[in-house]
């Protein structure tokens, strides 16, 4: 019995497995969305674990596979896994900080299958970007391995994460990426998840930085012939909707943790839900049979707005990380929806952007963190 | 026919083709993202080596195609000049 009727076959496939292989990472960014209580850190699958997962998954109909983390450099296993995966069929992606990452391992990693690299920055600008990552030289490391990515014939991401820290220098960013040559360029707003719901005072840009940085990537678009396609992100926290979280539970996305928890979502661990691990089950009764992945899918588990609504369709009554986050209740309406009766939350917090935070930035990892009142002025 | 028409085609390296089971279809992979290929989008596309012109891909298809409706080639000429604004393609200048 699942709590919405949703019948076994009406379930459509994972198609995009992110495997979170580490949380274990040389940066320390306070955005990272890495729960925030690491504790399973030590506990993770081994390579036989992963190989299982991933031939379950792509028998399931699973065809994008990221390995992510933390780093997932750090784990040795990395080339072994991807040409595992690319063997399967898999399009594999991997998503990196690129600490760590040398000629040898890039040209390993080709070898191996490897289909697509993402490659992350924290700024356009060498000193903000070490001191947001919290490691001296990180841009100069960074720089060298976005031009082994097209060297080595990768189609290349980058991506951006932009906060209140780094959102006047839009600008640069995008030169920096034409100049490296990159194929897409994400412009990520960070997301308050993780880490960055901690942080969240010292990382939201106002509305207007927002606006400014918009009207600048149109224009430098307009003014492009050829060159990156740039993907600006902006945080929904000023939105009257919320966003389709997920492409809707349980249907399309499905994480697997360092320590082998399945989840809906790679944020979905805080929620009060009990989550399988694949350790002990298939992914197939994790996708189709397991409670917590039926328990949100289709719509009888909303409330009123949600319950009556005409766009229930479109947006699945928003992020369910997001209504338990900030009302405390994982059946809520998203708040960032302007008929949700918590909607007013989102202004007292949006109308804090742009004054001092009123407590101290928190890096992942808190007792490596160094002052970042530098680049939070 | 234009001149247009014998340029070589290739297939970006940005993409992948590929078939999936899962989906009977042929779908066209990119950096975390899909495309769904009709069937004749995919049978257009599996042709494409570097080596043949659109020309010779017509041809070719023909063959395979017997029964064909008579616009065959104006088809093909559509959807590669779709797939070359879509950067699935490329010509070399
Ligand atoms: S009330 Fe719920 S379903 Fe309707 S638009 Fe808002 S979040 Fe979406
Ligand atoms: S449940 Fe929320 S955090 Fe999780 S992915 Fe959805 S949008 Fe994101």
């Amino acid at each position: 019995m699942t709590p919405n009727n949703t019948t076994s076959t009406s379930i459509t496939p994972p198609l995009w497995l992110l495997a979170e292989i580490t949380y274990q990472c040389p940066l320390h960014c306070p955005y990272c969305s890495n729960p925030v209580n690491m504790e399973e850190t030590f506990n993770e699958l081994s390579t036989s674990d992963w190989e299982r997962v991933l031939t379950q998954a792509r028998e399931m109909g699973a065809v994008q596979l990221g390995f992510s983390g933390g780093e997932p450099l750090l784990r040795r296993d990395l080339e072994h896994l991807v040409a595992y995966a690319r063997n399967l069929g898999f399009y594999t992606n991997l998503i990196t900080s690129g600490i760590g990452m040398t000629e040898k391992r890039i040209a390993k990693l080709k070898k191996a299958g490897l289909d697509h690299i993402q490659l992350s920055f924290q700024s356009a600008n060498a000193e903000v970007n070490d001191l947001i990552g919290n490691k001296r030289h990180s841009f100069e490391q960074k720089l060298k391995i976005a031009k082994l990515v097209k060297q080595y014939e990768y189609p290349m991401v980058l991506n951006f994460c932009i906060t209140a820290q780094n959102i006047h220098e839009i600008e640069e960013v995008m030169a920096l990426s034409t100049q490296l040559n990159a194929d897409f360029v994400e412009l990520a707003t960070v997301q308050y998840y993780g880490w960055a719901y901690e942080n969240r005072d010292h990382l939201l840009p106002t509305k207007a930085q927002l606006q400014h940085a918009e009207s600048a990537v149109n224009r430098y678009r307009d003014a492009q012939s050829g060159g990156p396609k740039f993907i600006f992100v902006t945080p929904d926290y000023y939105e009257d909707r919320p966003k389709a979280c997920m492409n809707g539970w349980g249907t399309t996305f499905l994480t697997v943790t360092p320590d082998g928890s399945a989840l809906p979502c790679h944020s979905a661990k805080i929620l009060p839900l009990t989550f399988p691990n694949v350790k002990n089950s298939s992914l197939r009764d994790i996708w189709h049979e397991d409670f917590s992945f039926n328990h949100f899918r289709g719509d009888n588990w909303m409330q009123s707005p949600c319950k009556g609504c005409n766009e229930k369709s479109k947006d699945f009554g928003g992020c369910r990380c997001q209504a338990y986050m900030l009302t405390g209740d994982m059946y809520k309406t998203d708040p960032v929806c302007s008929k949700s009766p918590d909607h007013h939350m989102m202004k007292s917090i949006t109308d804090k952007a742009g004054s001092k935070a009123s407590t101290a930035l928190k890096y992942r990892y808190v007792e490596r963190g160094i002052d970042i009142a530098v680049v939070d002025s | 026919m234009s001149e247009k028409f014998v340029r070589t085609p290739k297939l970006n390296t940005l993409f992948r083709l590929q078939f999936e089971h899962a989906q009977q279809c042929y779908v066209l992979l990119f950096p975390e993202g899909m495309i769904k290929l009709n069937p004749s989008a995919a049978e257009i596309l599996t042709c494409i080596d570097g080596k043949k012109t659109d020309a010779e891909i017509c041809e070719l298809l023909r063959e395979n195609f017997p029964d064909a409706p008579e616009d065959l080639e104006e088809d093909v000429r559509e959807f590669l000049t779709h797939a070359e604004e879509k950067r699935w393609i490329l010509y070399d200048a």
